[in-house]
């Protein structure tokens, strides 16, 4: 994305593109059934959820087939997101101000960039703890296919799966608190795309500055 | 698998209380296989097929008796011919009719997901309900006779019901019933175990098998099925028939110690962020800050 188009007319900043946007919501609609129906078979005191989603058999039906497209658009996340993801001594300093982000007391955290270190280890969370559900869903899938298929392997699979699961529900709870809840805005920015200038210096300062900077120069 | 009049005492996959459980007047029902007395002769997998209206299936051909190497979908109780070579150098065969042996802890039914797919009825016969059936598979992880097994269309899962349908109604499952050699029984489980003790001390007492005994693992809470064996000691000599078996350690894991933990993470994380934003609300109200004229454009 070249930097100087996204500095948007009255005081907003373009943060995701299109691409971007539908990308995170090809992964969040997709999560959400697998969330509902996989915590159907979790628990028999969730087990309506399946009914209400159009069924158990339909559930079991729907479930690894949402989990191909989750696992494709967190796929293409790692491919468009994973450069802009990797940890530095800013996200170092970051964890160690902890307290204070989760206190509100952002102006004492070191400035983040696009990614904050907490949103960068939510992004490895998901593409890990993706990767894990795949291997294990495809198997609990059909294990019938795999030449070397054993029940050893399909009961590693049940647990694997169901933690992995349960890894990113403690993922997927903070990323909804913090998008929905603590910092307002941040909605937004994957609907429409934007955010205000407000925004962007008080959550992403180093970008902003980044973007600001790259605006201010002439273009190469 | 059949609409019988039995009273329910465990449901899998089912929240709440189940209508049978604690009203038990009947008995345990048993089912009790001498091996010693087997011939290999077929007639229970014929008998099962024609009761349960089971269709017919290829088989295979490996220059043994051993038509196919495990119970399937839809062929629910299968001989297993094992050649075994004594100390002494004679051979003998070790045959055991295989099914599924109605457990009294059942795996299957601690495994499934799904309310009332696996039943338990007060008389100890577990059985599939297919109807509610979703065609996870779990019960096949949580089985350690590996018996449960998939119908690849229907993506339903089917057993052995021990013949739910005829026991309902007073009558022996139709395997019993057409034994030519009365190795099987069926009974009230302590009558069976009864009788299986003393077949297997004559065993032990005039026919020089020492180690005759019973098969009726504790591991799973005893089963609905138990064997007479020549040589107790040895199950695995019987195709297979594990020695200790017990419920998946990985299932007990998964519904239990995982469930729990899981389930206290899932609701304290949930009542951790509530309070969480009541304490502390949001990083700055959009009002406030944020909101910095018009919204612009978009890409
Ligand atoms: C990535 C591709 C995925 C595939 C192929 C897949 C496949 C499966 C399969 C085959 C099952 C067995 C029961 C069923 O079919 O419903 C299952 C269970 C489950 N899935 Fe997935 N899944 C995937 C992703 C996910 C994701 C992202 C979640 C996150 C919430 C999830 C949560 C669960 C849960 C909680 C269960 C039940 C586990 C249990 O009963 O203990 N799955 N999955
Ligand atoms: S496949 Fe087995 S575990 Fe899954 S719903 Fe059917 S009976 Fe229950
Ligand atoms: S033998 Fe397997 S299928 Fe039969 S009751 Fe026991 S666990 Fe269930």
């Amino acid at each position: 994305m070249s930097r100087q188009e996204q500095i948007l007319p009255h005081g907003q900043v373009l943060r995701y593109t299109l691409r971007e946007r539908i990308t995170h919501w090809a992964a969040g609609v997709t999560y959400l059934y697998l969330l509902g129906t996989g915590l159907a078979f979790w628990s028999p005191w969730l087990f309506w959820l399946a009914v209400a989603l159009g069924g158990t058999q339909v559930s079991r039906t729907l479930h690894p087939w949402a989990g191909l497209i989750f696992f494709g658009s967190v796929w293409y996340m790692y491919v468009m997101w994973a450069p802009q993801m990797t940890h530095t001594d800013d996200d170092r300093r970051w964890w160690k101000a902890l307290k204070y982000y989760s206190t509100n007391q952002d102006d004492k955290m070191p400035p983040a960039g696009r990614y904050n270190a907490g949103q960068k280890f939510l992004f490895w969370g998901f593409f890990w703890a993706n990767l894990l559900l795949f291997l294990s869903g495809i198997f609990l899938w059909a294990p019938q296919y795999f030449a070397w298929h054993s029940l050893v392997a399909m009961r590693i699979s049940v647990l694997v799966h169901a933690a992995a699961a349960l890894f990113t529900i403690g993922l997927f709870m903070i990323h909804l608190y913090m998008g929905l809840f603590a910092e307002r805005g941040a909605f937004g920015s994957v609907i429409r795309g934007d955010v205000s200038i407000a925004f962007a210096k008080r959550y992403h300062p180093a970008w902003y500055k980044e973007i600001a900077g790259e605006a201010a120069s002439p273009r190469k | 698998m059949s609409q019988a009049t039995l009273r329910v005492q465990k449901i899998s996959g089912h929240a709440g209380s189940v209508p049978g459980q604690d009203t038990q007047r009947e008995y345990t029902v048993c089912k009790l296989i001498d091996t010693t007395t087997c011939i290999g002769c077929k007639a229970c997998e014929v008998a099962c097929m024609e009761w349960n209206d089971l269709p017919f299936g290829e088989t295979v051909f490996d220059n043994t008796y051993q038509t196919m190497p495990e119970t399937r979908w839809n062929y629910w109780n299968l001989i297993l011919f094992n050649e075994h070579e004594r100390d002494d150098g004679s051979l003998m065969w070790l045959m055991r009719k295989n099914q599924c042996m109605h457990c009294g802890e059942p795996g299957c039914l601690a495994a499934c997901p799904a309310d009332g797919a696996i039943i338990q009825y007060t008389n100890g016969i577990v059985d599939f309900q297919q109807a509610n059936c979703i065609g996870c598979g779990y019960c096949i992880t949580g089985c350690p006779f590996d018996i449960p097994k998939m119908n690849p269309k229907t993506h339903r899962v089917f057993k052995c019901t021990l013949c739910t349908d005829r026991v309902s109604e007073g009558l022996e499952p139709a395997c019993i019933k057409s034994c030519p050699t009365g190795c099987l029984h069926f009974g009230i489980k302590d009558d069976m175990k009864e009788l299986a003790e003393s077949r297997a001390k004559q065993l032990r007492d005039y026919s020089n098998f020492p180690n005759a005994g019973v098969y009726d693992p504790p591991g799973v809470g005893g089963t609905g099925v138990i064997y007479v064996l020549h040589d107790a000691t040895q199950p695995e000599l019987y195709g297979g028939l594990p020695k200790n078996p017990h419920v998946p350690w990985s299932v007990k894991l998964w519904k239990g110690p995982l469930k729990w933990f899981g389930n206290v993470a899932m609701i304290g994380g949930l009542i951790g962020l509530f309070v969480h934003y009541l304490r502390y609300g949001p990083k700055a109200r959009e009002e406030e800050d944020l909101a910095t004229g018009p919204r612009g454009g978009r890409t």
